[in-house]
């Protein structure tokens, strides 16, 4: 059975706010729209996003894509080992940043867990200190290390260690705060002392989540270890932004390229190891 | 009786302990060959990672000498961190804030543009992702090509950097802000694209059939069958997305598109040391204000969610 107009009609006089916001309502929501785009639009005009320039541009991306075919490729082995080097560097300092955050985070993230630290004041310092640590932009403590220890790959390491201190504790204690108390309860009936607890109770319970949590990061930092190379901190992003210096195009294209062969294959090998230790379960995403 | 028992209870105790024994083994040797390997990959990524490296210092006589790379940075670094710190003094507190933040006027300037370039870059994020996402669902791509197409698309944006767009960027469109809303807008749609595809990958088909059989086209199921399920998830991920976008165009500035980032460039050259410290502080307080006001704004959103009581 279709309804009739009449019908229609009849319902929107019996129900109006099934077919119309109140007024106040539509106001808000008309106002919030023209605030939007009225915004939208003088950004566009500040930050000049005039047709002839987003033209020019474009033309320019055409022209610096066309050198993409066919795709560079280095003759020399001493070149493609240059590159080579590069990308291990990159992910020497992704892997030794995160060995390195995991190894000064793991002590630190039963400080911050409700179920372990119960002494409140120390449990609450310890996790602004995390969020501290978090806020600091991986590139500005590289930037940091960059000046005390000189360009290269070690001050990459570094920042992406000190990143992962406020990460993975954070993390890590949020995991140890989503235990079952019941194996805890169950050591200390037979007779268990608070170390054992820990230890029997809630490490297995933890361990498969902190895995997969140091995986996850480890993908993330091979992305981030790219770019500290552009500020200086050595490997392929360093390498990339020394040729988008001189303008060789064609090597950018084919460096650009290796970068995300590699961003995939680390995805990749890391999915097999989480399979592998963790199983397919559901935290195994 | 206790000879009787002796047999036929030991053999299957005594197969047991053999087994236990090999499990202990095995685990025992799979062990060892996975810390051998880790610790052989740690070595070489130290190495490659220039721990092992030496590096010539300045010895306070004046006299030159060669140390170890980590020994002589840390002084280095105590030293930069202590040059950072500015001169402040409970009695002359407002005089000696102001000479610390003397650029307040730029800084102001550029702070506002930094916020505005994340916005702009949300914006074009959430169109592009947004538009994208349906196609790059498994469950509602029009056809394998079309999401083939639109999840390649989407996972090169989001794998190459966003300082790495930037460079390209800067190089097409001249120095400035274009450049980094486009180059974080570009990396938004990329990461925004997948996670929104996720989301629709998870939602109730059913509307979507109802919308068919009253002879919707593919845009009307859609429109009326995927987009009401999927705008609470959307609206919080844009906003989490906001929040990150703030943090990169704060340094994307660094390689000349737009922000924050050109000044701490410039203070770095230039060795004003104090003003580093000052816009580290100005990037700290602006990235906890919006951490903090989305994640209020995303609680709400997700209580609308739950119900209109909230």
């Amino acid at each position: 059975m279709t309804p009739t107009p009449q019908d229609i009609q009849a319902a929107m006089a019996v129900h109006p706010r099934a077919f119309r916001d109140t007024p106040a309502v539509q106001f808000r929501k008309i106002a919030l729209w023209i605030g939007f785009i009225g915004l939208f639009c003088w950004c566009l005009y500040d930050f000049n996003f005039a047709p002839e320039r987003i033209l020019h541009g474009m033309q320019r991306m055409g022209r610096i894509l066309s050198f993409m075919f066919p795709p560079h490729i280095w003759e020399t082995w001493a070149e493609w080992l240059e590159v080579f080097t590069a990308l291990g560097e990159t992910v020497a300092m992704a892997f030794l940043g995160t060995v390195l955050g995991l190894i000064v985070a793991f002590p630190l993230s039963f400080l911050g867990a409700k179920n372990i630290n119960r002494i409140f004041w120390l449990r609450q310092t310890t996790r602004r200190g995390y969020d501290i640590i978090r806020a600091f932009e991986i590139l500005i403590l590289a930037l940091i290390f960059i000046r005390a220890f000189g360009l290269g790959p070690l001050a990459g390491v570094l920042a992406i260690a000190v990143s992962e201190v406020g990460t993975f504790s954070k993390l890590f204690s949020e995991a140890l705060e989503n235990t079952s108390r019941r194996p805890v309860e169950g050591v200390v009936a037979s007779g268990g002392s608070r170390f054992q607890s820990i230890l029997f109770g809630i490490m297995p319970q933890v361990l498969p989540v902190h895995l997969s949590i140091v995986l996850y990061n480890f993908e993330s930092n091979v992305r981030s270890s790219t770019i500290l190379g552009i500020v200086g901190a050595g490997g392929i992003g360093f390498m990339l932004s020394d040729r988008i210096s001189g303008y060789f195009w064609d090597q950018v294209w084919t460096i650009i390229i290796m970068i995300v062969a590699m961003v995939y294959l680390i995805d990749y090998l890391s999915g097999l190891i989480r399979a592998r230790l963790i199983g397919h379960a559901e935290m195994a995403k | 009786m206790t000879a009787l028992a002796d047999s036929p209870i030991s053999t299957p105790i005594l197969q047991f302990e053999q087994d236990y024994a090999d499990l202990r083994r095995r685990t025992r040797i799979t062990w060892l060959v996975g810390s051998a390997v880790f610790l052989a990959l740690f070595t070489f990524s130290a190495w490659l990672g220039d721990f092992f490296k030496v590096t010539q210092i300045t010895l306070p006589d004046g006299s030159r000498d060669w140390r170890w790379i980590i020994p002589a940075g840390i002084p280095r670094l105590g030293e930069f961190i202590a040059k950072t710190i500015p001169d402040l003094h409970w009695a002359t507190f407002g005089a000696d804030f102001a000479e610390w933040f003397w650029r307040w006027k730029v800084w102001a300037k550029l702070l506002v543009e930094t916020i505005l370039i994340a916005f702009m870059a949300t914006v074009f994020g959430v169109i592009g992702g947004f538009l994208l996402s349906f196609p790059a669902a498994r469950n509602l791509a029009p056809n394998k090509w079309v999401m083939w197409i639109c999840r390649r698309y989407l996972e090169i944006a989001r794998t190459v950097p966003d300082l790495v767009w930037a460079l390209i960027f800067v190089f097409c469109f001249s120095v400035g802000p274009m450049a980094g809303v486009l180059a974080i807008g570009l990396h938004a749609t990329g990461a925004l694209g997948k996670l929104y595809s996720e989301v629709n990958e998870n939602i109730d088909m059913r509307p979507l059939e109802g919308v068919k059989a009253a002879g919707g086209t593919w845009f009307d199921q859609i429109r009326y069958g995927a987009v009401p399920q999927v705008l609470p998830n959307i609206i919080s991920y844009t906003l989490l997305r906001f929040e990150i976008n703030v943090r990169s165009s704060s340094i994307i500035g660094y390689v000349g598109a737009g922000g924050l980032g050109q000044e701490i460039r410039e203070a770095l050259s230039l060795q004003e040391y104090t003003d580093l410290s000052a816009l580290f502080l100005i990037i700290f307080v602006t990235v906890m204000v919006i951490d903090f006001a989305s994640e209020k704004l995303r609680h709400r959103v997700i209580g609308l969610e739950k119900g209109p009581s909230t």
